[in-house]
């Protein structure tokens, strides 16, 4: 369905060519001034308006601070327990699979505490698309130390930078599920930038399209800004995602099967 | 329908999914994996949904995004891997969604052992996990039991849109005995109207169990205590045996209290006014006809597979009328009969000599 039809522009003579998508609610959202979430919730919701798939849509929230994206998308949603989105989504879509499972879950929601549920429904191939978005904090909780927090970053339960020696490392989850021979799709965007929202959002697409095609276990994972955490401002947040961020996780598609080269 | 030779664990698989089972999801643990087993193969052979899970935290909330489908759905696990569910269970409870959860009872604390056990019974009854909720429970203490309490399992779970657990201890699951299986439900089942069906010409439903607001939070608990309210009026079961004249009351369920039967018809060819209540239910805990016997008996004792649980819903429930005594064994340890019957005979001695100071 095109976004355009649902609003009125109002105005004699003029095509209105950039509106609210249908599968967003026109509700506010929540999140601080410059945070990246806002923009992936819009990207997630123009790719269900372009591939028609809101009515069939059914969508997992996490726990973290996007756990209300179930008021943001204009669609059936649910709000799983921290990290267990993938489990849940795997109820769901065994049970109804003409449907279209999605999950969207945070860093510490994927990486921490549900790594194990990521990893197996990876490794099982579930029909199911996750978005991951990964801004190397806990951002709900008060800007804690995440499993992806760079090292040396500053966070609120790693006062002097993250220590290796004392915290181990950054996981890098894509490249983690990309060795899985049930995924069948797993690439990394940004936000930081234009060029790359551009790209996150075609990513975001094929996913989707990946789920339709039944191709098998689908992720986008999405460099995202915590300005509030990090303490930058939101322009600095961008440049902080691009001069930290990327070096660390390069942007990139980390498993693309051959079957979904053909979509 | 003629009596078959059935496993508790398989008996109770195979009534779920004659009883409409559609999605099932568990993790291998003993005593209960034949359960696991079977339907790995029946539900396969039915087109339905069977998938072993990486735990037991992915398998109940497998069940979770099921039950949000609207569909009958099942986990079953033991002792540790039940304890493990507690999360999944007390989401499932904050989101008024229906669904059962088999509990093979094992010895515990921790590892613990694979003999049977009632130590579950503080854990299946006074919640699901973190916050104000009650589960209703089921105690079979027979094959034919198991079978029957499964199917009603699924039509509590679904009348009250509520969490069932069917609390069965090791010994239920692992035995076999003749029991009757149920004839196959048509499985014509319609989407209830909470389920994610996608939001096709309706607006979109969201299943949570997050309340923001304190004063939400409490109205959503106020509708849960309401609805355990009617729940603790209208579905007390239990079994009763030669209660009319008894003097001392024996209480025990599943494996325990088909033990302390045994006693007590031992006790009765012996000329002692003994009677017994088998809880059916322990959640709602018979406490009516209980408190009801309370004003007729002289002295209860109550009989478990644990250090004494349920004889603290006893005891609120006679409310002093009526002296208590205990018997338990603990560690996967089954109480013989004899052992009970001693119980029962030091018990009658007390009332006996009661009545003589009296």
């Amino acid at each position: 369905m095109d976004s355009k039809d649902s609003l009125v522009c109002g105005i004699e003579g003029m095509e209105l060519v950039y509106g609210r998508p249908q599968s967003l609610t026109e509700m506010h959202t929540h999140y601080c001034p410059g945070c990246t979430h806002g923009i992936a919730h819009r990207l997630v919701a123009e790719a269900l308006d372009e591939l028609g798939l809101r009515e069939q849509t059914i969508l997992v929230a996490p726990v973290g601070c996007s756990v209300f994206i179930y008021e943001y998308i204009n669609a059936d949603s649910c709000e799983a327990p921290h990290g267990r989105a993938p489990a849940m989504a795997t109820g769901i879509k065994r049970t109804q699979p003409n449907k279209t499972v999605i999950t969207y879950q945070g860093d510490g929601d994927l990486v921490s505490i549900g790594a194990s549920e990521i990893f197996h429904a990876a490794a099982r191939g579930e029909h199911i698309t996750v978005f991951f978005v990964n801004n190397a904090i806990y951002g709900m909780t008060g800007g804690q130390m995440a499993p992806t927090s760079l090292p040396g970053q500053h966070t609120s339960s790693s006062l002097d930078g993250r220590s290796t020696e004392r915290t181990g490392f950054p996981i890098r989850m894509s490249e983690v599920l990309a060795q899985l021979d049930g995924s069948a799709y797993i690439v990394r965007r940004s936000l930081h930038d234009v060029t790359n929202i551009r790209k996150a959002k075609k990513s975001i697409l094929t996913a989707l399209k990946v789920q339709q095609a039944g191709l098998g276990f689908s992720m986008v994972e999405l460099l995202s800004t915590c300005p509030t955490n990090w303490g930058i401002s939101p322009e600095q947040a961008l440049t902080w995602v691009k001069d930290n961020m990327l070096p660390f996780y390069p942007v990139g598609d980390y498993k693309v099967t051959e079957a979904v080269k053909g979509l | 329908m003629t009596k078959e030779l059935l496993k508790g664990n398989v008996a109770i698989a195979e009534a779920a999914l004659r009883a409409g089972l559609e999605a099932y999801f568990g993790y291998p643990i003993t005593p209960q994996t034949e359960l696991l087993e079977h339907l790995s193969k029946r539900m396969v052979e039915l087109g339905r949904v069977f998938l072993q899970a990486e735990s037991e935290v992915a398998a109940i909330n497998m069940v979770y995004g099921a039950a949000c489908s609207g569909v009958r759905t099942m986990t079953s696990s033991s002792s540790p891997g039940f304890s493990l569910m507690q999360e999944g269970l007390s989401y499932i409870a904050g989101s008024d969604l229906p669904c059962v959860v088999v509990d093979v009872m094992r010895g515990g604390p921790g590892l613990g052992n694979i003999m049977p056990s009632q130590g579950d019974y503080f854990q299946v009854t006074r919640s699901a996990g973190h916050g104000d909720f009650r589960p209703i429970v089921l105690a079979p203490a027979s094959v034919q039991e198991a079978i029957d309490f499964t199917v009603l399992a699924f039509d509590l779970a679904d009348k009250y849109r509520h969490l069932v657990v069917i609390a069965a201890d090791g010994l239920i699951g692992q035995m076999m005995e003749p029991a009757e299986l149920p004839e196959m439900r048509p499985s014509s089942r319609s989407a209830p109207d909470y389920a994610l069906t996608g939001a096709k010409g309706r607006p979109p439903r969201a299943i949570t169990s997050l309340h923001m607001a304190a004063e939400e939070e409490e109205a959503f608990n106020i509708k849960i205590q309401q609805r355990l309210g009617v729940i603790r009026s209208l579905e007390q079961r239990w079994f009763e045996y030669k209660v009319d004249d008894a003097l001392l009351l024996v209480i025990g369920y599943g494996t325990a209290g088909r033990i302390a039967y045994t006693a007590v018809e031992s006790a009765r060819s012996k000329g002692l006014k003994v009677g017994l209540l088998r809880p059916q239910t322990l959640y709602p805990f018979p406490e009516d006809r209980i408190s009801e016997l309370a004003d007729q008996i002289e002295g209860v004792l109550v009989v478990e597979m644990n250090a004494g649980q349920m004889v603290e819903d006893v005891r609120l429930a006679v409310g002093g009328q009526a002296p208590i005594s205990f018997y338990g064994r603990m560690g996967g340890v089954v109480p013989m009969p004899d052992e009970v019957l001693s119980n029962i005979e030091a018990a009658y001695e007390r009332i006996s000599a009661r009545y003589l100071v009296e």
